[in-house]
């Protein structure tokens, strides 16, 4: 089999698997919150409402496909699948296991983030085509913060670069299992990293915290203000999506990706992923959301520097102890 | 015909045509900016076919992540009216560019004319060439001062800019 056709078939299968997952976790999601808040949550439609999920997707495609008038109607309908589609992209470099994995690049750091970076554009074109301000005001904020955020995502990522001399991610992970978790080892570095880099891949997801894009209290639903039924479908799954990615991400880079003991590595990796990802929805439940202001000046004034310092610590970690010492 | 050659077909035509897009496209100047994006991200795609990995990354960042973005902020800011681009105005710009762009492509033909590509089979180039590896050790040796250059070139942009703006607010 060719590398190309490797990458195909391996990458329908890991962005089948990806989607369902994000799917389920709405239904996951709505029921952990429901706990922490003392409700219920869904429970009619199927055993605990965990059908919940196919109504509300049938609900979606029946509703009326609405177009705003003065919307820009080519742009408006191209917006939502390809926030999907780019941020569904950068999953093509990410090693589930040894085998599990659509395309092993030499540069898998630095393609994640550039198409990783590619999201601010679809979800822009959604805010400027609907013809609408509050979706004309969520979208700018929208790119304010990935743009802001993108600095401080990408030097926290180069801290496991730098620890394991390569940006090829099944490259990062055998490094890791030869010695310990970036996460653990070097003490410090690679904690921090690892927190920077959650954060800012929150931010760039838009989720609360970091969701003034789509602030309910200010600007009705922001970006989405102006969609209906499976298109906004969409933009909401796409959300979903990037948090698992990014958890999945974090889990290879930081958390020794496929590394454990006793079971297969691909149980490892999923098992890392669904956990970073349980822990966005406990963020998400526990915290409220920051101010426009607040936002911009934790990235300017502490991540970035702080991230800037990490790049550096890490470097000298490398030059006076080797790699993975 | 192989999957890279339908892929290679794909993306170059899609390059071409939301270049096109973008040069022809009057109506706004925001789908322009965006037919840019898909040009950058298209070359982007065909450097990848090319196994060009590093060049692809920086296409895909620098240009369509970077650069697009600031353009996007400077159309939205300006807010450019009709009124001043006048169409008189816009027909001259125009005649300009496209003789500009004939005068590009007659070179490249004549060039191409001198010296056909693939004449002689291109020579293979040795493991790991044009990696991040390479490119980050020429810059840090033998460029190192020229980098030093372009960051302080950034470091006086920032400068300035947090003047102009902190000037207004005062």
């Amino acid at each position: 089999m060719t590398p190309l056709m490797h990458g195909f078939v391996w990458g329908l299968v890991i962005a089948t698997v990806l989607v369902t997952i994000a799917v389920l976790s709405i239904w996951f999601e709505r029921k952990f919150s429901a706990r922490m808040q003392s409700r219920l949550g869904p429970t009619l439609v199927g055993p605990a409402g965990i059908l919940q999920l196919v109504a509300d997707a049938l609900k979606m495609m029946q509703k009326e496909d609405l177009i705003p008038e003065k919307a820009d109607s080519i742009l408006f309908r191209l917006a939502p699948p390809f926030t999907v589609l780019f941020t569904l992209s950068v999953a093509a470099v990410i090693p589930f296991s040894e085998n599990v994995l659509a395309a092993d690049l030499d540069i898998g750091v630095l393609f994640m983030l550039a198409v990783g970076g590619l999201v601010v554009f679809p979800v822009w074109i959604a805010g400027w085509s609907s013809n609408n301000k509050y979706a004309l005001l969520g979208a700018m904020r929208a790119v304010a913060q990935g743009i802001a955020y993108e600095i401080p995502l990408v030097l926290s990522a180069m801290v496991p670069v730098v620890l394991a001399q390569s940006m090829r991610f099944s490259d990062i992970i055998s490094v890791q299992a030869e010695t310990h978790w970036f996460v653990i080892w070097p003490l410090g570095p690679g904690l921090i990293a690892f927190v920077i880099f959650f954060i800012c891949s929150l931010a760039e997801a838009n989720r609360i915290p970091f969701d003034i894009p789509e602030a309910e209290s200010e600007l009705v639903a922001g970006v989405t203000t102006e969609y209906a039924g499976m298109r906004f479908g969409l933009l909401q799954m796409a959300e979903y999506l990037h948090t698992l990615i990014a958890s999945a991400v974090a889990a290879a880079i930081f958390f020794g990706g496929w590394d454990g003991p006793f079971a297969p590595g691909l149980h490892w990796m999923v098992l890392k992923t669904l956990a970073l990802f349980f822990t966005i929805f406990w963020i998400r439940w526990s915290l409220v959301r920051f101010r426009s202001d607040q936002l911009m000046a934790l990235c300017w004034k502490y991540l970035l520097p702080l991230s800037l310092l990490l790049v550096m610590v890490a470097a000298l970690f490398v030059h006076y102890c080797g790699v993975g010492a | 015909m192989t999957a890279e050659t339908i892929l290679f077909y794909l993306f170059g035509g899609l390059a071409v045509i939301s270049a096109l897009g973008m040069v022809l496209n009057t109506r706004n100047t925001v789908a322009s900016v965006l037919s840019l994006v898909v040009t950058m991200v298209s070359l982007g795609a065909v450097y990848l076919l090319l196994e060009a990995y590093l060049v692809a990354a920086f296409q895909i960042m620098v240009y369509g992540g970077a650069i697009v973005v600031l353009f996007l902020f400077v159309v939205m800011l300006l807010n450019l009216s009709t009124d001043e681009f006048p169409p008189s105005k816009q027909r001259l710009i125009k005649s300009a560019f496209v003789i500009a762009g004939v005068a590009i492509l007659a070179q490249i033909l004549i060039a191409l004319g001198h010296d056909p590509l693939f004449a002689t089979p291109p020579e293979a180039v040795p493991e790991g060439y044009g990696g991040y590896r390479q490119v980050g050790i020429l810059l840090y040796t033998d460029y190192v001062l020229l980098v030093e250059m372009a960051s302080l070139l950034l470091l006086a942009a920032i400068v300035g800019a947090l003047i102009l703006a902190k000037r207004k607010i005062d």
